[in-house]
Parts: C-alpha cells; structure tokens; sequence
C-alpha cells in the first residue's frame, strides 16, 4: 500500500510541483512502470487517453450487458414453477441491476455520467454482450444462463479483478462472488430438471443445446481477428487471451455437464490427451458477427424494452430532479 | 411437493407446531404479500431508473418471504400457491390491481405499506400466532412505507405533470382501501377501528406534505360485497394468476 501511494502521488498531475503544464513524458514513465510493476492506476493518477477510452468502451459495455441482461431472465420471473424458484431468479436478476450500478459508478470515475453512457446505449454507439440478443424459450433456459452464459462470463471476469484500473478491479471481486453463486443456482436448476420427469429432463437438454455455442461466442472472435486484445493486454486490462479462456471455459464444462446427465451439442467434442485439453467443433463466426450486427432474434426486441423502460421513465427522473432541487433550495434558504 | 431448504421452513414450522394458526388469517395475509410481490415482480427490467430496479425487487422479495412463511403455515406453499383457482385467493382486491404507471405503482404501495406496518405493528405487539413473523415484517414494511412515502413526495410535489399523475393515482385507487379494515377471522386481537383511523391520518399526512389531495370518494361500497377477503377478485387478476401458475400446472406432480 505505501508503494502504491508513493507511486499514486508521482502519478498524479495535481501534486506537480512546477505547477505549469504537466510533463506528459514523465507522467507517461511513471504510468507505465505502474503498468511494469503490477499496481493500480487509480481515478485522480494521470493515464494517457487511449487507456482511458478503452476502459470507458470496457466497462460501459460490461454495464449494459447487466442491465440488457435483466430482461432474459426476467421473462421468466412471472411465471417461476415454484415459489422458492421465483425468489431465486428474482434476487439474481437484482443482483444483475446492482451490477449495473457498481459498473457505472466505476465507469463515472473516468469522468462520463451515466446518463451519457445510456445514451450511447439508447442510440446504438454502445454496445452489449451479444449473448442476450437470443431468446429464452423454456424454463430451462433460466438454468442454462445461469451454468453457460454466468459459467462464461466468470471465465472472462476473474482476471479483471487483477485489471490495472483499481475502481474497475475492485468491482468485479463483488461481481465475481455473486456471478459464482449464480452460476451454482443455475447448474442446480438444471439439474433438478434433468433428473426429473422426461419432459423437463428434455427441456433442460433443449436449452443446453441452444446455448452452448452463443456461450463458447461470448469470449469473442479468435485471438487473430480480435481487434483490441494486444494493446488491452499490454495495458494489463485483459490478462488472458479470448482463445485461451475459451478453451478453459470448455475444459470446465465437459465433465459439469457428464455429471448433469446432459451432452453438449458438438460431435468433435473430446479429449485431447497431448494437448491436455477438449478438442471442440469449429464456431460458426459468421452467426456471432450478425447477431453482433443487430440481426439476432432479439436485438431488436432488447433495445425497445430498454428505451421504452427509459422513455417512460422520463417523467419520473425530471419528478426526482425538481423535488431535489426545491427541497435543497428550501434547506439552503433555512440556512440563511 | 419439493424439500425446502431449512432455512426458510424453520421459523415457521416452530409457529405452527406451538400454536394453533387460523388458516384464514394465514391465507389473508399470506395473498396480499404473494399477489403484491407477483405485481412488483412484473416491474424487474421496466423501472424508470436504476436503483428502482433495485428497489422494486426488494420490496417484491421481503413480500415473497412473507407470503412463504404465512403460506406454509397452512399447507405446502407451492400447492397453495399454484393449484387455487381464482375464487380461492382471499388477498384484497387493492393488491392485484395491474401496475399501471409508476404513479400507480406507488399509490397502491402507499395504501398498502402503511396498511401493513401498522397491520404488522399491532401483531408484533401480541403473542398470537402471527407474532414472530410481524417482528420481522414489521421491519421489512417500516422501508417499504418510507420508500412509498419518498416517491409519493417527489411526485406529489414534483413537476406538474407528475403531480396530476400522482393525484389521478390516488383517486383511481381509493375505493379499493376500505377493504383493508374489514375485520380477518383469526386476527382477533387486532383494533381495526383504531387502525384504520391511523391509515387515515397518516395518509392525510402523507398527502398533504406532497401537496396532494386526499381522494373524497366511497372506499368502499355495497356492490362491492366484501370482494377480495372472500374470494371476489377483479378481471386482472384472473389473467395474472393464468400467467403465474400456468408452467407449474403444466408439469403435474413435478419438482423444480
């Protein structure tokens, strides 16, 4: 900790001591040796731009996802087979709110409001995990999204609790432990049905069906056709590559679904003695770039809810806005 | 039906096995907290901002836990729960009134957490049956009354437009609020003259710091025979009860 406060101080533009205009090639040493060294780069410590906009492209994406992702699974919350069930999912969907706001307000310390990122949302310049542009048909599909896609995402979100930006570190370590308890729920729900009667045993195997390749897509195009990989990982946002957490996402899923009684829908799926990993199909990158494109069977439907949810909500926000600004207004004049 | 995990059989399987609980009270109750908590559930994903998300579902899930605990006192709550038909349920027509807009949503939440505080207030004081559970609810209602109050505030004296929302939400509302203080079978400790003059005062209160109106109409009436205490619903509810239970039913004798 002292280090990092050594280092925090050097870092940061207000403690320059020639009080003219910072020396962008010391701030730039002393960045990239935090870089080098393994230390955080906290809100007020000087970064050049670029890290700055990726992290802000980073997180806002990562917090439309939570809150883009709400609306799957909360199709399923009015009609939850059994009331245990329905207080399950309805706490995971608050959790993914909650997320929501902590990545917000990470994303707020790189100096953009909320209200700008939902903006950008609304208007299609931001974008969402693609994940959630699919349906979620059955019950069983609640499952699925909690053991793939929250299986998935944990793959990917581990190591960002090690990311440089500390605000943005700090939050996934709460995000990670509520994403593994979700991914638990969701393997047990599977499991209950897949050991239940032949009709839900079949329903959860529908679902894993439909779910598994957009799950294996969420970790994104392969390593040589990925755009912002090398220069994220030499900032030391990203740790592992998309290929490597790929293969690790599905070397933990082989022998989870064997014990759910469920098979995963690839044929070339096996082990792979020499590599010491499963050997899987080729993904169908063709689907992962439409649907990314706003030509998956949701697209549409997601943003619509999203920007009717804020539309109408409209009148609310302004309600809020000039009650505080009368009442604060009231208390300044108390005070004289 | 399914094994429940202990921790939320616990407490009530100690009510029951001490005393003798009226199971139409139970139900009352334990239908109120289950319908309001569905109505509130509907909200998840179309909240005006985000902590309201967050908010709303609170709200739904202590209501969940409520309904689970009064329920099961009664018989499995699952079976409950998903396999009454319409003229079974005994919740009070107030809280299966469709969401509406926000203003809507927090009207009924208003009429109905003040209601319930003091409801839970008068129980916890007691040693009947219901006494353990009102401890805890009581809790539970004490923020969802100050979070209805809050909202009630901000629109009330709000904009101009929110507040016209809010006043024709209010009013739309009113005649479903004498119901609440129809005495409940079972509930015989409870003074439902004493409490229904405090709902009226705190709402006058209410209301007044929002600058709002205190509706004039009936809130009640003949026609409206009693209603949702005795199993007289309105037309909403037999659709959001054919959305709620219909995957449940679907699977006859199945676990989940």
């Amino acid at each position: 900790m002292a280090t990092a406060a050594a280092q925090h101080t050097a870092r940061t533009p207000a403690h320059d001591a020639r009080g003219g205009a910072p020396d962008t090639d010391a701030h730039q040493r002393a960045f990239d040796a935090a870089i080098a060294a393994d230390e955080r780069i906290e809100p007020r410590d000087w970064m050049p731009d670029a890290y700055r906009a990726t992290l802000i492209r980073q997180i806002a994406q990562h917090a439309h996802s939570e809150i883009i992702g709400m609306q799957p699974e909360a199709n399923w919350i009015t009609r939850a087979p059994s009331l245990r069930r329905k207080a399950i999912l309805m706490a995971k969907v608050q959790d993914e709110a909650g997320h929501g706001l902590y990545l917000y307000s990470a994303a707020e310390t790189l100096g953009v409001s909320r209200d700008e990122l939902l903006d950008k949302l609304h208007s299609g310049r931001q974008k969402y995990s693609s994940i959630f542009n699919y349906p979620t048909l059955t019950w069983a599909d609640v499952g699925a999204i909690g053991w793939l896609v929250d299986g998935a995402a944990i793959t990917n979100q581990v190591p960002l609790c090690r990311c440089s930006y500390g605000p943005y570190a700090r939050a996934m370590v709460r995000i990670c432990k509520e994403e593994s308890f979700h991914q638990r729920q969701g393997y047990e729900l599977l499991l209950a049905l897949s050991r239940g009667t032949p009709e839900q045993h079949a329903m959860a195997q529908d679902a894993v069906n439909r779910w598994w390749w957009p799950s294996l897509m969420m970790f994104g195009p392969p390593d040589d056709e990925s755009e912002h990989s090398a220069q994220s990982m030499a900032w030391k946002i990203k740790r592992h590559s998309n290929d490597e957490l790929r293969q690790r996402f599905v070397d933990i899923c082989v022998p989870q679904a064997e014990s759910l009684g469920l098979t995963l829908p690839d044929p070339d799926l096996k082990w792979n003695e020499e590599r010491g990993h499963y050997d899987f199909g080729p993904i169908d990158w063709d689907e992962f770039w439409q649907v990314i494109k706003g030509n998956g069977p949701c697209n549409e439907q997601r943003m619509a809810q999203r920007r009717r949810a804020h539309d109408e909500g409209a009148w609310v926000r302004e309600a809020a806005a000039a009650y505080a600004a009368k009442h604060t207004h009231d208390k300044e004049a108390r005070r004289g | 039906m399914t094994a429940q995990p202990a921790d939320t059989r616990t407490s009530l399987t100690t009510v029951s096995r001490e005393t003798d609980v009226p199971a139409a009270a139970a139900l009352a109750l334990g239908d109120d907290a289950l319908v309001l908590s569905h109505r509130l559930g509907e909200w998840i994903g179309h909240a005006p901002v985000l902590e309201e998300e967050v908010a709303l579902t609170n709200i739904a899930l202590d209501l969940l836990g409520q309904a689970r605990v009064l329920l099961s006192m009664v018989g499995d709550e699952d079976e409950l729960a998903y396999l009454r038909e319409e003229r079974a349920f005994t919740n009070l027509q107030l809280v299966e009134q469709p969401n509406g807009d926000f203003a809507h949503t927090i009207a009924r939440q208003l009429y109905f957490s003040v209601y319930q505080h003091l409801l839970y207030g008068q129980l916890a004081a007691g040693d009947g049956p219901f006494a353990p559970l009102a401890a805890k609810a009581v809790k539970e209602t004490a923020y969802h009354r100050d979070h209805a109050e809050q909202w009630t505030l901000r629109l009330g004296d709000g904009t101009q437009a929110s507040h016209e929302r809010m006043q024709r939400a209010c009013e739309a509302l009113w005649r479903f609020t004498g119901e609440m203080f129809q005495p409940v079978a079972g509930l015989d400790s409870v003074d439902w003259t004493g409490l229904e003059a405090a709902w009226l005062e705190s709402l006058e209160d209410v209301l007044r710091r929002a600058t709002l109106t205190l509706p004039e109409g009936p809130r009640s009436a003949p026609w409206a025979a009693g209603a949702g205490r005795q199993g007289v619903h309105t037309e909403p509810f037999g659709r959001m009860l054919a959305e709620m239970q219909h995957l449940h039913r679907s699977h006859p004798g199945a676990t989940w």
